[in-house]
């Protein structure tokens, strides 16, 4: 493959120094000791430490863990039952069917996402708050986890579901010792890319909150609503430092694994 | 397999651990009980002192969240699946909740501090006899400017904001009845009018406004009038306030044609499980000592008569913040003009933005 | 694969997921959108749409959104391009990533800062003697942003169908006589145009109901479908006119959906933005 030559490099770098420019922006002027983003005073760490005094933004913060945890989880488990059953569909035109459905809220808009669960939770009477915060969440990552699931489902030959049940494996064996561990960097991808999605949502958390229920980004709304304060960019410098360690953490998982980067598809 | 299967463990471990943090630094306290109230309140709306020492007082615990439009909070109230036990809607947002059942009656008997309040501002059209409200802040809705930035040019009425020399300095406040209301106003018609004619030229009007508007915007114009990166803006009085104790070059004025004189007030929504917090809740924000303290804080104006004795009688006798009863008189609470005509106003504001450029 | 290992009972659960959060919630939409106020049956919100302001906000909300697909993939597929020569392709292709991996939210805030009067941008402007801009609260900063946001979302498609592309068939294509042009035009472009296709449908839906950005950074100077549903059903409360235009939306998905839908497997779907 040939070298990259000198403007085809300027241009990378360009790229890069654009999209990382507001990030370094915000992470800067979190150690100013001046009151704004501008006229950079002197080196304080008092901003961090406003972050870690607040109780309140720690609940958060740990309210904001939990959700994306568990409905990481829980998506990753019924998304990886949906793509096995998407796969073993006979019928072809209904297979499709399946799909469109499953791919409908992938490119739905956030605001019809939020608007339509609000709606839905309302005539259920689901209360507003943790449960259908993280209910909503475990809604909009199942579809993800399917469409990382489903590419392994299509590689793994048929014939090796026919040679362990020739080799007298039942069906559970053929599950859990076969089609699993051939899956399994298509599945740790869909739980990744779940567990971001949910870290990453405000709009849909924003229609179906409540009760004093809050996520990071809902109330890094209402905190820069008031103005532009510091705590939140030391805020932002400490969720960029755990997302370079989560995504550093999930590259070598997935270089072990051999998984093609298709993980971090978003 | 077996990988997943203990992945997933650890997983729920951490979640169940984490969990129970969570519990420990809310102090064992559910999202609602006997010994906690949820309040839900504006943004940037109270001193946050007050509600430690409300705690500190009652042993009742506060969950406080917040809003940033009355109807956003109706909505949320209405739905039903909140617990809310105390909201500060304003004037003609209370007759609409009152209208849809969402607010129980104020008990007198557990708050002896409603006889602090200035009775001007009790048994108003929107409330009559206060039976579901008691006032919190009260002000107006004027022009804030910087005359440094302008060349010492200053303003006394809206008309002014038509000046041809001010191109693409004026910010607007994204809220239809406030910049529809302006352009009413500014025609001599009523902030309430239900007339689409009067309606359809207030609009035609402000379309001629859009050479000179820098944005339409909400909460973040404070910011950036602190700043200097803004020079005149649509703003409420006590946000004005905010912004002439950060920058002194900023001035504030209510607009000789008329403007609105609005009430935010205490309520009790329907969906209140401690009615006594509540109470307790309300009782405590009417002392005469802590709603100086919070006017202080907050830079609204203060409907307490007895506290306005234990604030800085320069903040007190300035006009602009505390006008006079003959001013007020000028000025005109909104009504509640129902959802279907507020529609009409959402439309025509939303004309209005799409023609700017 | 036409044995059948599982028992359908392992089906339950996404079946179940289909029902509740997809189709019941466009479902509801739909039955929403031929309701008033009132809560009586009409079908005036779709006369509203079609004869008010909502019309012109829908070619607007087109246009914007035309204008920042275009340039996100303007951007993207030379970078695209040029990542897959790189030595460690994977690794830079994750630094391009992790941006949009910080809240958007944060991110917007950045950009009213480096773009206020007094932000870092105008003092370069200053410098170098063009003078103070008014950046903000332009059409310009809001596609500006609105490209940020979505690079890398068009990257990745356009890297995947790059990456697979077979360089034997460059080779092949040089040594027939064809110059890099012609080698992008005639075999590069169309082996990746499921890519771009993939890249297109992830920006250009997302790009139609941006909501936050255009009053943060576009001052509602820009107004997009998802402002005008997100102001019916949080201010107005008009839910049956805010599902109406959730329909009408709905329905342009569909439409980008088949238009842009590759008849091979090859690249799915992948994406979604706020």
């Amino acid at each position: 493959m040939e070298k990259l030559s000198k403007l085809p490099k300027i241009y990378l770098v360009a790229v890069f120094i654009i999209l990382y420019a507001p990030i370094f922006y915000l992470i800067f002027y979190s150690f100013n000791s001046g009151g704004g983003m501008s006229n950079f005073e002197s080196f304080t760490l008092e901003h961090y430490a406003a972050v870690f005094e607040d109780t309140r933004l720690i609940v958060i913060v740990i309210n904001t863990v939990i959700v994306a945890l568990l409905s990481a989880l829980v998506s990753t488990a019924i998304g990886v039952l949906g793509a096995l059953a998407i796969v073993f569909m006979r019928n072809k035109a209904m297979r499709n069917a399946v799909l469109s459905l499953n791919n409908i809220l992938i490119v739905s808009p956030d605001v019809i996402i939020g608007a339509s669960f609000l709606i839905l939770f309302t005539m259920i009477g689901v209360k507003l708050g943790f449960a259908s915060v993280l209910i909503s969440h475990i809604a909009f990552s199942i579809p993800i986890v399917v469409i990382m699931v489903l590419p392994k489902l299509q590689e793994m030959s048929p014939t090796l579901i026919d040679a362990a049940l020739d080799l007298g494996a039942s069906k559970r064996d053929v599950l859990t010792r076969v089609i699993i561990p051939f899956i399994k960097p298509g599945i740790l991808a869909g739980f990744f890319l779940a567990l971001t999605y949910s870290l990453d949502d405000f709009a849909v958390t924003f229609f179906v909150t409540g009760n004093g229920f809050s996520t990071l980004s809902v109330e890094i709304y209402s905190m820069a609503r008031a103005g532009i304060t510091l705590t939140i960019n030391a805020l932002s410098g400490l969720i960029f430092l755990v997302t370079v360690v989560l995504v550093i953490g999930y590259y070598a998982i997935s270089r072990k694994t051999k998984a093609p980067l298709s993980g971090v598809r978003k | 397999m077996k990988e997943i299967v203990r992945g997933a463990a650890v997983i729920l471990l951490v979640s169940a651990i984490l969990l129970f943090i969570n519990a420990e630094l809310n102090d064992g306290g559910g999202s609602a009980g006997k010994d906690s109230i949820t309040v839900y309140n504006w943004g940037e709306y109270i001193d946050p002192d007050l509600l430690k020492q409300f705690e500190k007082e009652t042993g009742i615990r506060v969950i406080y969240e917040t809003f940033d439009s009355n109807e956003g909070m109706m909505g949320k109230i209405e739905q039903g699946g909140t617990s809310y036990d105390i909201s500060m809607p304003s004037e003609y947002m209370i007759e609409m909740m009152q209208e849809a059942d969402l607010l129980l009656p104020l008990d007198y008997n557990k708050i002896p501090n409603v006889k602090n309040i200035d009775p001007y501002f009790l048994d108003l059209p929107f409330d009559p006899g206060n039976k579901y409200s008691l006032p919190y802040f009260w002000g107006t809705l004027g022009i804030a400017f910087n005359p440094t930035l302008l060349d010492g040019q200053t303003f006394e009425s809206w008309d002014n904001l038509w000046d041809p020399s001010l191109k693409q300095q004026v910010i607007l406040v994204d809220s239809a009845r406030e910049t529809i209301g302006m352009g009413l106003n500014s025609l001599g018609y009523s902030l309430n009018s239900t007339n689409l004619d009067e309606l359809r030229e207030a609009t035609d009007k402000l379309k001629t406004l859009s050479p000179n508007v820098k944005a339409v915007i909400g909460d973040e114009v404070t910011q950036l009038m602190i700043n200097g990166e803004a020079a005149i803006s649509l703003t409420w009085s006590g946000q004005a306030a905010d912004m002439m104790y950060e920058n002194e070059d900023i001035d504030y004025i209510v607009p000789e044609e008329g403007s609105n004189l609005w009430f935010d007030n205490m309520v009790i929504p329907r969906t209140s499980t401690n009615i006594e917090g509540a109470h307790a809740f309300i009782n405590f924000m009417l002392d005469a000592e802590v709603a100086a303290q919070n006017a202080d804080y907050v830079g609204y104006s203060t409907p307490n008569l007895t506290a306005l004795d234990l604030m800085d009688p320069e903040v007190t006798e300035d006009e602009r913040f505390y006008p006079d009863e003959e001013t007020r008189g000028h000025l005109e609470v909104y009504r509640n003009l129902g959802l279907e005509m507020l529609g009409q106003y959402n439309e025509l504001f939303l004309e209005f933005k799409m023609d700017m450029k | 694969m036409n044995n059948k290992p599982l028992r359908p009972l392992y089906t339950i659960p996404y079946t179940a997921w289909i029902l509740l959060f997809v189709i019941a919630p466009i479902a509801l939409i739909i039955y929403f959108s031929f309701f008033d106020l009132s809560g009586n049956f009409t079908f005036d919100n779709y006369n509203n749409f079609f004869s008010s302001v909502y019309l012109k906000l829908t070619i607007s909300s087109f246009w914007y959104a035309f204008l920042i697909t275009f340039f996100t993939l303007l951007f993207s597929y030379p970078t695209a391009y040029f990542l897959t020569k790189t030595k460690h392709k994977q690794l830079w292709l994750l630094l391009i990533i992790i941006p949009s991996w910080i809240n958007l939210l944060l991110k917007t805030y950045a950009f009213i800062g480096l773009f206020s009067l007094y932000g870092p941008i105008n003092a370069l402007l200053e410098t170098t003697g063009i003078g103070k801009q008014q950046i903000l609260f332009t059409d310009f900063s809001f596609v500006f942003v609105s490209v940020y946001i979505f690079i890398p979302f068009m990257i990745l498609p356009i890297f995947n169908s790059l990456d697979k592309l077979n360089p034997a068939l460059i080779d092949a294509s040089r040594d027939l006589g064809a110059n890099s042009w012609t080698t992008f035009r005639r075999v590069i472009w169309p082996l990746t145009l499921n890519g771009v296709k993939s890249g297109i449908q992830v920006v250009f839906i997302p790009a139609l109901s941006l909501f936050m950005i255009t009053r943060l950074i576009a001052g509602n100077k820009v107004i997009t479908l998802g402002t005008a549903i997100e102001q019916q059903f949080l201010v107005t409360q008009n839910w049956g006119m805010g599902s109406t235009i959730a329909v009408f939306l709905i329905l342009f998905m569909f439409i980008i959906m088949l238009i842009t839908s590759s008849k091979d497997r090859g690249t799915t779907i992948n994406g979604k933005i706020k």
